[in-house]
């Protein structure tokens, strides 16, 4: 098992080097970080240009630039230089992260427990009225637009609050600042509660849907008619020998939608106004600010990394043929 | 990319049909595949209204805006006003017609949808038969691309390159959002051909003497094609959501051009103002595209499948 771990660990290396590589030729592409500059009315002189591109240096060709941020990165963990004025990109990101990773982590568990429950349950009573309901349900979700049912959710609970006079779920902002002890942690819970709502459903709904399919798979295998043969009762064939089993496409899946539910977050803290990766994100995209943005797409990349290589090891922990192989 | 069957799911069962349709199989003279196919969608209820449904959304888009009597560009002298019969979804604080400005909107979004699925189709299959079908160092390296472009969030790199392109209008967008989902269907299509190049009548090809082009649109790409018609379908409806994602957070369909992300962006507002209308309008409108687009993928992945459809013995 840990030779298996290592092995992939270091094959996701150069995998998250290429990647890098993409991403820096993406951001190259699509971002001018001189744009802000050289639209200000008076027109900066080309000293100021100047003294700005090598600043950024972007006069230099694109291997020399990738290389140089790249090694300014890993080798003195320097995410370079902004051009929004009076921002440090490694302290922006820090803030930012942290406060994400609060609302994607708890999304992700709340919508990995209910798509599972709802899948077993779909996939045991298979053409029942509680199966079409869920599939209706997961369809519904299927088709919403996140930043839509967040822009409904956050107006229900508007009213909600006003009517019964009650604000403890917060409808904007990640925490109220001034506050510590308990109070602090009730108020930034709920300033969580919709958020995670939101994210939660956007993902549940194809995981719910696939969770089914993998389960109905299953339940038709003959292993599990072996099971039942042999005397064991339903629930534990249900929880060792099927749910176990089902289990395996999920973690792929999940792992695999990692780089959606960055982007849902995106969507989500925009409703919300949180000032998390995403505001940071949009920020950095109307200022045309190039690190900022790259540094952005790194993390993402990164945590993408991060996430398939832990669904490639709860995959041997799961399945022992991947595991001794 | 969501809820796309896997590589490695749903092999068991085939196109045995059901107990009591065998008597009457002999009776009746054979079907071919297509027609077996057309069968089982029609039996799934919720997929041919969706057909209707979709058919009347597209009618609507683009043949409505020319019989309707306000264009989407129109300023009428009705500010804000509430659904009414002269103005079926509401007018917005400068008078534009919702009703018109909707229509516009699903347009430019189904375009913009149909574009991305077209072309995300065409070059992830050809991908993914050229990687399955030549294995080895092709499908290694081509396969990795895909790894590696598919650790870019749709979303952020969309942002970024929507801002870029703002001006080029909505088909630098489509193309955007085709060149960022096209690696989710060559997967599929990899999959697909990697176990049906080993089957025998490949092999009656390949000694025949046809070449790897021929065998590959001829023999492989139409054993596919179940696949990637239901693949289609999914684009469509993430499509349309990446789109008006990205038009809502302002990097997507532009001002003097509308699609229906944009109209709820501008909408956001509106809802606490009481102007319900402007923003469930085109919200629901998406809502409808995605859910017909959506069954009628899972009507066809039925139809194309039917291993998952039988109660279990």
């Amino acid at each position: 098992m840990l030779a298996f771990a290592v092995r992939r660990l270091l094959v996701s290396i150069p995998v998250f080097i290429l990647s890098t590589f993409l991403v820096f030729l993406l951001v190259t592409w699509g971002a001018d970080p001189l744009a802000q500059l050289k639209a200000k009315n008076p027109p900066p002189s080309q000293a100021v240009i100047d003294a700005m591109s090598n600043t950024l240096y972007i006069n230099h060709s694109l291997l020399e630039r990738y290389w140089h941020w790249f090694s300014q990165l890993f080798f003195h963990g320097n995410w370079g230089p902004s051009v929004q004025s009076g921002t440090d990109i490694g302290q922006l990101l820090r803030t930012s992260l942290t406060l994400t990773a609060r609302l994607v982590i708890l999304a992700m568990i709340l919508a990995v427990i209910l798509a599972i429950i709802a899948g077993v349950i779909s996939a045991t009573r298979q053409y029942s009225k509680t199966d079409y309901s869920i599939t209706l349900i997961g369809f519904l979700f299927l088709s919403l637009p996140v930043f839509w049912f967040a822009i409904l959710l956050k107006q229900l609970v508007v009213n909600m609050n006003n009517s019964l006079n009650w604000y403890w779920i917060s409808t904007y902002g990640a925490n109220t600042p001034g506050l510590t002890g308990w109070s602090a942690f009730s108020d930034a819970a709920g300033h969580l509660v919709l958020p995670t709502i939101v994210l939660a459903m956007s993902s549940y709904a194809s995981w719910s849907r696939f969770q089914r399919a993998s389960m109905l798979d299953v339940l038709g295998s003959d292993y599990m008619r072996l099971a039942r043969a042999k005397g064991l009762s339903r629930r534990r064939v249900m929880v060792r020998h099927g749910l176990r089993t089902a289990l395996i496409p999920l973690t792929t899946q999940v792992a695999l939608d990692t780089a959606a539910i960055l982007g849902g977050a995106v969507l989500t803290e925009s409703v919300f106004g949180w000032q998390g990766m995403g505001t940071m994100l949009v920020n950095a995209i109307n200022a045309g600010d190039f690190n900022a943005v790259l540094a952005w797409l790194t993390v993402a990349a990164i945590i993408v990394i991060l996430f398939n290589l832990i669904a490639d090891l709860l995959y041997g922990v799961l399945d022992p043929r991947i595991r001794n192989a | 990319m969501h809820d796309l069957p896997s590589e490695n799911t749903q092999t068991t069962g085939n196109l045995t049909p059901s107990a009591g349709q065998i008597e009457r199989e002999f009776t009746v003279k054979a079907r071919t595949q297509t027609q077996l196919v057309v069968r089982r969608f029609l039996q799934h209820k919720l997929a041919v209204v969706s057909v209707f449904v979709l058919v009347a959304i597209v009618l609507l888009a683009f043949v409505g805006g020319a019989l309707w009597h306000y264009s989407y560009t129109d300023i009428t002298p009705d500010n804000s006003v509430s659904p009414s019969a002269r103005h079926p979804f509401g007018t917005d604080n400068l008078g534009y017609d919702e009703f018109a400005r909707v229509m516009r909107g699903t347009q430019r979004s189904l375009e913009i949808a149909f574009t991305v699925a077209i072309l995300a189709t065409i070059v992830g299959t050809v991908w993914g038969a050229i990687a399955g079908y030549y294995r080895g160092i092709a499908d290694s390296a081509m396969m990795r691309f895909v790894d590696l472009v598919l650790t870019i969030p749709i979303i952020a790199a969309g942002a970024l390159l929507g801002h870029h392109f703002q001006s080029a209008g909505w088909w630098a967008l489509a193309l955007v959002i085709a060149g960022l989902s096209w690696p989710a269907v060559s997967r599929i299509v990899r999959g697909q051909t990697l176990s049906l190049r080993e089957k025998e009548y490949v092999e009656a090809a390949r000694a025949l003497g046809a070449k790897d082009s021929r065998i590959i649109f001829r023999h492989i790409l139409p054993n596919v094609i179940g696949q990637v018609i239901v693949v289609v379908t999914i684009l469509v409806a993430l499509a349309i959501l990446t789109e008006s994602s990205l038009s809502y957070l302002g990097f997507g369909v532009q001002a003097p051009d509308t699609s229906l992300g944009t109209l709820i962006a501008s909408a956001q507002t509106a809802l606490q103002g009481g102007q319900w209308w402007l923003f469930y309008f085109p919200g629901i409108m998406i809502i409808l595209i995605c859910l017909s687009v959506n069954f009628i993928g899972d009507g066809l992945r039925d139809a194309f499948d039917p291993s998952q459809q039988r109660v279990r013995a």
